[in-house]
């Protein structure tokens, strides 16, 4: 790998030698879990087995469960499908766009951010299924499958189907793209490790041989797959955002979604990072590892995407202004002054004016400031998609239809299914794989003449 | 096997005929079964694994056989029924003292459908919701399936044995040995007959008619004016200016199927024919009636007498007659000009009114004389038989109850003890009577509080008769066998009369006597009937009588006015009213009807006090969502808790409450939905009065209240993309007038947004389907509504439900309010003006030729079809509700739960028991949960038609395919038809230029200047067309 430049700060703090990362990483692997693990992990199971009743519910007696009604047809659901999604682009764009941009600095957390990508991926799956009048039908019907009903075949014309397609697509590569990173870090494991556990991460490791071609290949292969997986950064909440941007609906029928929903997608992914990598670099002590000047970056990300989701708000209610189209400037108005007011200004409040305290270093250095502020953001994107879905459905062409929606404890039920089912997956990944990229982490780890110097 | 003449033979023994094998071989065995039964020592292990073989074989097969879902097929079929296709019966709907002539439709031997007999010249094809929701009720579980005696089951003997000996020993007590027969307005002439006979049986006995809400002020008022106690006819279709003072006439009032086909002639226009008539009302309820008026004034009931006197006395000075004294209306906005134009159009005019006070009936008659509309647009000669009950009667027959003179009641088909003005004093007195018999078809009110039920057939299983008007009948045939033990009631009387006649040749009889001679046509008799039973209509012609109004009852009337009305009372007023759908409340136990959105405030499952604005402010109630408040409303020293409902229109200083609610005996569906306002009812120069005119009061609980609207949002927000209109002054100078041209600026020009499209278009060739809609003409009564629900089998979700959101009908009528001057900002218009012009505006799947639901279902399931419909496939749905929700007219339904066999949903009668489910058509599928809805343009009817006309080899003809919303259409707002036929009526409506070769459906050009399209910037391009709403009124005035 390449020489870090001097005038550079160090990645790495604490003087860690290439020694003490493996032994740092391999700990938390190796170890008994902590109680805090055992604590953490339980709560998630708790919640998952909590939100599955809800699931259970909605699978058993129908969609009628949730708050939906004729006006409004997609409200949590969609809505959590897109913030899930939004979130899991944070990962691929670490790994992948960072690496091409080869920006040394991502080291230390890609690993984390794409194991978030995947469950994200996973948990938003689980809403184009669950949303479903029939999911048993829906499952396999919305696939291209050969099948025995004759000439019957998908609908290449919709927006759902692309869906399909793109989520899956950037599932696959992302899973393969995390798994190949992990491969020589599982031979690490491996090697140290004896009994069962050799034997598993052994299968892991795939017979990993840490041969000099083997690490060539390895090279050429990451580099691919991020080639790869860099358009998908794009495309997928493009055209997760072709959902709303092709339909008629006043406040849906937008061109400027796709850039809008890329930006808003990175914001709220380097915000979910930022939430979970704080936590974790305390539970496993990783404070030298994941810097404050990995933390420092990130708000860097979040102010510049939040600035163009702000820009993008304001761009849209220009349009809809300049338009002259009276239902398009129904719509917004009705954002702003309409009975969801409230989710509207939340939306501005915690997307557009709170990342922009991170233009003060003071509080883009403050690990309790950006925490809260991760979550905020966090909430501002849920609170973007839900703005976009319901207040745009619950008021549009014709007054007769106008209608509130109103959640039930089924669509809270099954949002929290997701959120078990992430800490979960989440927690499993970071008691059993290695949650930093030792083998990168490495090559970035000062050699011992600059120890010295320093 | 004919040709085969080999005889084969088992053995030697049967070709030589062995007695031996004859014997054995006539049993289903011919050997014995090698067995040993005695346990005979050998064969023991044999026999074990014999017996142990055909043991586990025999168990195995029998728990083979699946289990058996019986279709039995007809062993002998009958003559008219074929399997999938449809039989039609003439037949008579009759409920209490309305009848409408009808054609029922049976499948299978069920009826499922009942339509308007377009063979009747007074409704002439037109229905309601209360009569296409009457089917529903024949298969309602609820109803009685015996005789009942104290509430347990007996028999029709038992009962009529009993019935008969108690009935002889009243009549021949000295003391007390009143019988009397209760009853609505009875429109059968055969029925009156048997209730003759056995009145000549009984002489002690009476028949006292009573109607739960009363037309005794117009009867009597006749009585007064002319001498002849009668509801005359009345003709809408003639009008230039009709005044209505509180007569709902196209929802409720006497015959209002009747009036609307009539009121529509009035209201259609063309570019042709640029007249209509003009329509003033004046009310303090805002009825479906008052919300189609060209100029509507709020009114105090208060200010009826006078108003009316007032108006009488306009008229008077023009014609020359005294004037009379009666009150001061004060200043009632369009009542001049109301009475200038009323003048004007002297012969061409028509006066009604709702009240039901005589006195004030004697001056509308009044009215009418001096403007010469007897003879024009009233006729007397052929006097309607609805609603002619006597109130004094029946007061009279409480009081005779109360002091015991009375010892036998009988209640014909009736139930005062739950909807009568009487009900509180009949309830207690009823006890004083030895004999109390009910004929209900359920254990309603009355039923419940008597000692036998002899439970009538349902309408649509019996033989019978109504003369509607004079001369003018309408024949019943059952077009199901009775369902249950029960027996029809002009048949009970009879027995209990002492004949043994059936009653279907009792009827027969009396037509031969009684109108068969009326005529000369036919000369058979058989002929005659057969053609009676055919068309079920008979019209023979009324009488001609002359009358003379007595100018000297109009002053005696005005004094009564004078005392009775008194304007400057400031306190608050109750007008009570029926609702179109529910009317008297008979029909409580029909989900539909309670599902059934009303026409004006949209609520279902509910009454409530209507309110106005003012009013809600002074209370503090702000209603949002059908989020209101309930109050207590004291009338008198009653007081009841009900729920407010913010009405629009409702006059200042006034409250409406609905009767037909509160029922405590209906049955599941109806019990206990909405409050009772029966005992409300006052009496006001002996007549009952819908008007509370003091002593009433509201005042706050504080206890929140949800009632289910189907549509929460009031107004259409000056949009002008949905709803189009203009006055007629406007158009009669412009045909286009009010209509909203979109443009789209497209490289330098503005274009029509049709000419921006990435669609490639449908060309059909064969049919191109089509609806216009007429907004002109649509009243907003619903009665599509109903129809379409019972065509399309679409389910109740119940109250919860459609507080959820989630009504699942098929076509709605947007109701919105709207101010003369709209406001300028988007606050002020989202809320309705005190008293509002009203729009209705029917909607269902517009059937886009560029439809956006087709392009986002990701399966396909909707798709359009080669005749220009947007088709649903349910079986390959997988509920996304992506269609829904990019569906600009949102119009798809979807089913949230599993509406049918689910116990959650058992008000869904059509859908939850195996005889409610027998209404349903078996040519729609009743759509699995998690699945998209929507109308389907009656694809099942077109089918069915196409069919028929291929079957011939011809196509079909225009007019032979109905949609269910057009034939039920009392005021035909809708017409359906192809327009690919240049000569269909709808194509002349659209003034469509004919297809020309390789033209696509989005090409085709419309010349008529009304048509438009909902959201035509969109360019979905809908193949149903709005016709503009056309007012005819003035601009300027139009702030009462």
């Amino acid at each position: 790998m390449q020489v870090t430049s001097s005038v550079r700060k160090p990645l790495i703090t604490g003087g860690k030698t290439v020694h003490d990362v493996t032994e740092d990483i391999c700990k938390q692997v190796e170890g008994k879990p902590s109680k805090l693990w055992l604590m953490a992990f339980g709560i998630s199971v708790v919640t998952l087995l909590i939100g599955l009743v809800a699931v259970v519910a909605t699978v058993w007696e129908g969609i009628g469960m949730w708050g939906l009604n004729k006006t409004v047809g997609w409200a949590w659901d969609i809505t959590n499908f897109v913030w899930w999604v939004g979130i899991g682009h944070a990962g691929t764009l670490i790994s992948a766009v960072l690496l091409l941009f080869r920006q040394k600095w991502r080291m230390a957390i890609n690993r984390a951010s794409e194991a978030m990508t995947i469950f994200a991926v996973i948990c938003a799956a689980q809403f184009p299924i669950l949303h479903m009048g029939r999911p048993w039908l829906g499952a396999y019907w919305a696939l291209p499958l050969p099948n025995t009903f004759g000439s019957l075949w998908v609908n290449f014309n919709s927006p759902l189907l692309w869906d399909v397609f793109a989520i899956s697509t950037y599932f696959s590569v992302s899973l393969v793209f995390w798994y190949l990173g992990l491969v020589p870090d599982f031979a690490t494991i491996r090697d140290r490790a004896d009994g069962i556990r050799k034997k598993i991460y052994g299968a892991l490791s795939l017979g990993w041989d840490g041969a000099a071609k083997t690490w060539s290949r390895y090279e050429s292969v990451s580099l691919i797959l991020a080639g790869l997986a860099t358009p998908l950064v794009l495309s997928v909440h493009t055209i997760v955002s072709f959902d709303f941007a092709t339909s008629v609906i006043p406040g849906w029928h937008t061109t400027i979604f796709p850039p809008y929903f890329v930006a808003g997608a990175i914001f709220s992914g380097f915000a979910m990072v930022l939430t979970l990598m704080l936590v974790t670099r305390a539970v496993f002590k990783l404070q030298d590892y994941i810097t404050i000047e990995h933390i420092e970056l990130m708000n860097i990300v979040i102010i510049v995407t939040g600035s163009i989701v702000g820009i993008a708000y304001i761009t849209e209610f220009f349009i809809a202004w300049y338009s002259g189209v009276p239902a398009e400037q129904y719509a917004f108005y009705n954002r702003m002054q309409g009975p969801y007011w409230w989710a509207y200004w939340s939306m501005m409040t915690c997307n557009v004016i709170s990342p922009q305290l991170f233009w003060f270093k003071k509080i883009r250095t403050s690990i309790a400031a950006t925490f809260i502020l991760s979550i905020i953001v966090n909430i501002g994107m849920w609170f973007e998609r839900f703005v976009i879905i319901v207040t745009s459905l619950h008021r549009d062409f014709l007054p007769s239809s106008w209608a509130m929606f109103y959640p039930t404890i089924y669509d809270a039920g099954v949002y929290l299914f997701t959120f078990g089912l992430f800490f979960t997956c989440f927690f499993l990944f970071a008691k059993f794989f290695p949650v930093i990229n030792m083998a990168e982490v490495k090559s970035i780890v000062k050699s011992s003449s600059e120890k010295t110097a320093a | 096997m004919k040709e085969n003449q080999k005889t084969y033979w088992k053995g030697i023994e049967q070709l030589s005929n062995d007695a031996d094998f004859v014997k054995k071989n006539e049993s289903e065995f011919p050997e014995y079964l090698p067995i040993s039964e005695t346990g005979g020592e050998s064969s023991n292990r044999r026999d074990f694994l014999k017996l142990m073989g055909f043991g586990i074989a025999a168990a195995s097969l029998a728990a083979c056989e699946a289990p058996v879902r019986k279709a039995i097929p007809y062993l002998n079929k009958p003559v008219d029924v074929d399997p999938s296709v449809p039989n039609y019966y003439a037949s008579t709907y009759v409920n209490g003292g309305d009848a409408v002539s009808v054609v029922v439709k049976t499948r299978e031997g069920r009826p499922i459908k009942v339509e308007g007999n377009k063979y009747s010249s007074i409704t002439k094809g037109g229905s309601s919701a209360q009569v296409e929701a009457s089917v529903l009720s024949l298969y309602d579980k609820e109803r009685l399936v015996g005789p009942m005696k104290d509430g347990a089951e007996t028999d029709w003997a038992t009962l009529d044995k009993e019935v008969t000996s108690q009935l002889n020993k009243i009549a021949a007590q000295a003391q007390g040995s009143g019988i009397r027969i209760v009853s609505n307005t009875v429109l059968s002439p055969t029925t009156k007959k048997a209730v003759g006979e056995f009145i000549a049986k009984y002489p002690t006995a009476e028949h006292i008619t009573y109607d739960p809400i009363s037309s005794y002020g117009i009867t009597e008022g006749n009585r007064r004016s002319f001498g002849a106690a009668m509801i005359p006819s009345y003709d809408f279709s003639k009008v230039k200016t009709v005044v209505s003072v509180g007569a709902d006439f196209l929802g409720t009032w006497i015959s209002p199927i009747e009036f609307s086909k009539q009121f529509a002639q009035t209201r259609k226009i063309n570019e042709h024919h640029r007249e209509m008539s003009r329509h003033y009302q004046f009310e303090s309820n805002l009825s479906l009636t008052g919300s189609n008026a060209d100029y509507r004034t709020p009114i105090l009931p208060s200010q009826v007498g006078p108003l009316v006197a007032a108006m009488y006395n306009a008229i008077a000075a023009k014609a020359g007659q005294a004037k009379v004294s009666g009150g001061n209306a004060g200043d009632v906005a369009h009542l001049t000009a109301a009475a200038n134009e009323l003048w004007a159009n002297r012969g061409k005019s028509l006066v009604v009114c709702g009240s039901n006070d005589p006195a004030v009936q004697v001056l509308i008659n009044g009215i009418n004389t001096m403007l010469g509309n007897y003879g024009t647009t009233i006729d007397t000669t052929a006097p309607v038989n609805y609603r002619q009950g006597d109130d004094m009667a029946m007061s009279n027959f409480v009081k005779d109850l109360n002091s015991g003179r009375v010892a036998a009641v009988i209640f014909l088909n009736c139930n005062p003890l739950y909807n009568s003005a009487e009900a509180s004093a009949l309830t207690a007195a009823l006890a004083k009577a030895s004999l109390t018999v009910s004929t209900s078809d359920r254990m309603d009110e009355t039923a419940a509080a008597v000692k036998y039920v002899a439970p009538d057939h349902h309408y649509l299983e019996q033989w019978n008769d109504a003369e509607l008007r004079e001369g003018h009948l309408s024949l019943s045939q059952p077009s199901i066998a009775p369902l249950f033990s029960t027996r029809q009631t002009p048949e009970s009387f009879l027995k209990w009369a002492g004949q043994t006649v059936e009653y279907y040749t009792y009827l027969q009889n009396n037509w031969k006597e009684s109108y068969f001679t009326q005529q000369s046509e036919i000369s058979s008799f058989q002929t005659f009937w057969d053609k009676a039973l055919y068309d079920g209509i008979v019209e023979l012609g009324g009488s001609e009588k002359a009358f003379t109004y007595d100018f000297a009852a109009a002053s005696v009337a005005a004094t009564s006015i004078g005392q009775n009305y008194k304007t400057q009372g400031s306190g608050l007023q109750l007008a009570l009213y029926q609702k179109s759908g529910m009317g008297d409340g008979s029909q409580a136990n029909n989900p539909w009807l309670q599902e059934m959105s009303d026409p004006i405030s949209k609520a279902t499952w509910d009454n409530y006090l209507t309110i106005s604005l003012a009013m809600a402010n002074e209370l503090g109630i702000k209603m949002t969502e059908g989020e209101t408040q309930l109050v207590n409303l004291m009338v008198g020293d009653q007081s009841i808790e009900v729920p407010v409902l913010v009405q629009p229109g409702q006059a200042p200083g006034t409250v409406g409450l609905a009767v037909g609610y509160g029922r405590t005996k209906a049955g599941k569906v109806g019990n206990g939905v909405g409050v009772n306002a029966y005992p409300f009812i006052t009496k006001l120069n002996g007549a009952n009065t819908m008007d509370v005119l003091a002593g009433v009061s509201v005042t706050t609980t504080g206890k929140a209240y949800r009632i289910a609207q189907t549509q929460t949002h009031q107004t259409y927000m000056g949009r002008e993309n949905v709803i189009q209109e203009a006055t007629l002054d406007e158009y009669k100078k412009d045909a286009g007038a009010g209509r909203w041209h979109p443009h789209i600026y497209k490289e330098g020009e503005f274009v029509k947004p049709s000419k921006i499209t990435l669609w490639s278009g449908h060309e059909y060739n064969n049919h191109h389907w089509a609806m216009t809609i007429d907004m002109n003409s649509c009243t907003g009564c619903s009665a599509c509504t109903v129809a379409c629900q019972a065509e399309n089998n679409i389910p109740v979700v119940g109250k919860e439900e459609v507080l959820n959101r989630r009504e699942m009908a098929w076509i709605r009528i947007d109701r919105y309010y709207s101010a003369a001057n709209p406001a300028g900002n988007k606050k002020e218009l989202e809320e309705a003006a005190a008293n509002p012009e009203v729009t209705f505006q029917p909607m269902m799947c517009q059937h886009c030729n560029n439809a956006p639901c087709e392009t986002v279902c990701p399966v396909a399931a909707t798709t359009h079809s080669t005749e220009g419909l947007n088709q649903m496939t349910y079986n390959r749905c997988i509920g996304t509700r992506y269609c829904a929700n990019n569906c600009p007219y949102k119009v798809r339904r979807f089913n949230w739960f599993k509406y049918h066999d689910n116990t959650q949903f058992d008000k869904n009668l059509s859908m939850n028991n195996d005889l409610g489910k027998m209404v349903l058509n078996p040519d729609v599928t009743v759509r699995a949960r998690g699945v998209m809805e929507k109308c389907s343009m009656c694809v099942q009817r077109i089918q069915s038609g196409k069919l028929a006309a291929k079957r011939e080899g011809r196509r079909p003809v225009d007019g032979e395919i109905n949609m269910a919303c057009e034939s039920a259409c009392p005021s035909d707002a809708i017409t359906f038809g192809d327009l690919n036929d240049p000569k269909s009526k709808i194509s002349q409506l659209l003034q469509i230029e004919e297809k020309k070769e390789g033209e696509k459906a989005t090409e085709r050009v419309v010349n008529e200047e009304r048509a438009y399209h909902v959201l035509e910037e969109l360019n979905v391009n809908p193949n149903i067309w709005y016709m503009t709403k056309i007012r005819n009124k003035v601009k300027e005035s139009t702030e009462a």
